[in-house]
């Protein structure tokens, strides 16, 4: 390869990948798409400031004060450059992802918000997708249900891509919000953003992006994909947990009700009411995951490092070879798209006859491969399928094609166990 | 490996062709329990007749191979007992599954769930071996009510 790219290097990087599991198995980890690995990198910064610079960030007037404030807020300034955000202001920290979907929805159909855009009742309409994680579909029916709104939904074609078939009957000047998945968590299916803006821009709808599965795995942009809000989540960006990201229009944020009132979103506070501070502080009430945040800062500056360019190209190679390895196993079915166009390297499939716990249970107990089963918290999808359940294995920048034959020669054992 | 002793032969064989599935009439009580961490279920159903027999347990599911297995060999279990009999093995059942590894079983009062053992090791797959068997516990309070 000409990128540089060196995954033995990198894997050296990932403290976890040279341990041995219980039994002298190796570790073979395809569940990024659950939760990343973390590099020293990342690890060290978050010791180091720890250990060295720790104190509570906006109200302390010392100099640990001031250390620690200005690394949270440096995270910030890293997290804005890494999606490329116009201001820094526009990027909120959240505990997860599911914080930030949580926290837009709140802004919506919400008496204290009389900004048009944001006034949603009877006869309004949310638009969300069959291939959504649950966190992007339970704040969403919550919202419904609190206003009146009504929910609807794309459906998903059989080889797993959103169907456009009905966008203009789907979203219509009824429509106040449309909020789908960048990259499917299951099927790995990359959607396609604009398509789908064009005609919320034409109804003049607002658009959220879950972005948990994208933002890993290839270089996002908010201001390039210009959509309204974009969220994801620290701990799947080699950053850690307790750390999540909402990016939203500067003018929108401003227009929001706060989400949680607590320390360090106001401006003053009388016994009857307060005012606020701008954006994002205004959405951080209460001492936010500070070492948690700083880390996040230090996985993009990682992960920019190496370069999001020879990560998607990496991760491009694993998935065609993954691909073409697991299309071999006898009953497997790939549920998603089977070749690389417009997809992640998220492989998700059910294997005739078995269910995916046994074949979980038996890679890891036998191979120390972990992938994940189950529904992946997607069960709708599932149920669009026909499925109760798959197993998915999730590629990133540190793994080898020699684990994906590690894991087909799993699954072949699985079989002879179930034959 | 350990996993591969919790598939034991008798787990598989269950699995494989399962007894008694399918649900059936008539019946006195029926119940649907999911196991929502990883979306096994079961409906399953209870006729019980004089004297506190088990007439008949049917149920239909689906899942891994521990919680269809373990439907299967609850059904040839309960299969011509009295209910207190079986409920006696329904406790000593739970007792093994919540051991976490650490109790001998009991294979006079097992039988062929004895073969179950090796699930209790696992926390993860406990609720799989217990899924069934906490439907027929409720199916059964649910038919005598």
């Amino acid at each position: 390869m000409n990128t540089g790219f060196d995954v033995e290097r990198i894997r050296k990087d990932f403290p976890v990948l040279s341990r041995e599991l219980p039994g002298g198995r190796p570790l073979v980890y395809l569940d990024s798409g659950n939760s990343a690995q973390k590099p020293t990198q990342v690890i060290d910064v978050m010791r180091e400031h720890l250990a060295m610079h720790y104190s509570n960030v906006g109200r302390a007037m010392h100099a640990l004060g001031a250390e620690s404030t200005e690394a949270y807020e440096n995270a910030r300034d890293k997290v804005a450059a890494f999606i490329g955000a116009p201001s820094r202001d526009e990027v909120v920290f959240t505990k997860n992802a599911s914080e930030a979907l949580n926290l837009v929805a709140y802004g919506f159909g919400n008496p204290t918000n009389d900004d048009p855009r944001f006034r949603l009742g009877p006869g309004d309409e949310i638009v969300i997708s069959e291939m959504e994680h649950h966190s992007n579909i339970v704040p969403w029916q919550l919202l419904a249900q609190r206003t009146g709104a009504t929910l609807k939904w794309f459906s998903v074609t059989d080889e797993g891509r959103l169907d456009l078939s009905n966008l203009e009957e789907l979203v219509t000047e009824r429509t106040k919000i449309v909020s789908i998945v960048h990259q499917s968590n299951v099927l790995g299916t990359v959607n396609p953003v604009a398509e789908v803006l064009a005609r919320v821009r034409q109804v003049g709808a607002l658009m959220m992006l879950d972005a948990s599965q994208s933002v890993p795995h290839q270089q996002v942009d908010v201001a390039a994909l210009g959509v309204d809000f974009l969220a994801f989540t620290g701990h799947k960006v080699v950053g850690p947990s307790g750390i999540g990201v909402l990016w939203g229009r500067g003018e929108l944020l401003e227009a929001m009700p706060p989400f949680m009132g607590g320390g360090e979103m106001i401006e003053a506070v009388w016994m009857d009411h307060s005012t606020y501070a701008p954006a994002p502080h205004k959405f951080e009430a209460g001492t936010p995951p500070i070492v948690e945040a700083i880390g996040l800062g230090a996985a993009v500056d990682y992960l920019s490092a190496i370069g999001m360019d020879a990560i998607v190209q990496h991760e491009r190679e694993l998935t065609g070879y993954a691909l073409g390895a697991l299309g071999e196993v006898p009953g497997l079915r790939v549920i998603g798209p089977e070749s690389l166009d417009r997809r992640g390297g998220t492989v998700s499939f059910t294997l005739e006859g078995i269910h995916p716990h046994d074949v979980g249970q038996i890679l890891d107990d036998n191979f120390g491969v972990a992938v994940r089963v189950g529904h992946h918290c997607a069960r709708p999808l599932h149920l669009r399928f026909g499925i109760p359940a798959t197993t998915r294995a999730s590629f990133y920048l540190y793994n080898t094609p020699a684990e994906i034959d590690a894991l087909v020669r799993g699954l072949h054992h699985v079989q002879k166990v179930f034959a | 490996m350990i996993a591969e002793s919790m598939y034991q032969e008798l787990i598989l064989e269950h699995y494989k062709h399962p007894q008694g599935r399918g649900l059936r009439d008539p019946y006195d009580a029926e119940v649907h329990h999911v196991n929502p961490t990883c979306g096994d279920e079961i409906t399953l159903r209870v006729k019980l007749g004089d004297g506190g027999k088990v007439e008949d347990v049917s149920y239909d599911g689906q899942g891994c191979s521990i919680s269809q297995a373990a439907a299967s060999v609850l059904h040839e279990l309960t299969a011509g007992s009295t209910v207190d009999e079986t409920l006696a093995v329904v406790e000593e059942f739970t007792r093994l599954m919540q051991s976490r590894g650490q109790v001998e079983a009991d294979e006079d009062v097992l039988g062929d769930a004895v073969a179950f053992a090796g699930v209790a090791k696992f926390p993860a797959r406990v609720k799989c071996a217990l899924l069934a068997w906490m439907a027929y516990k409720d199916a059964v309070v649910r038919s005598s009510t």
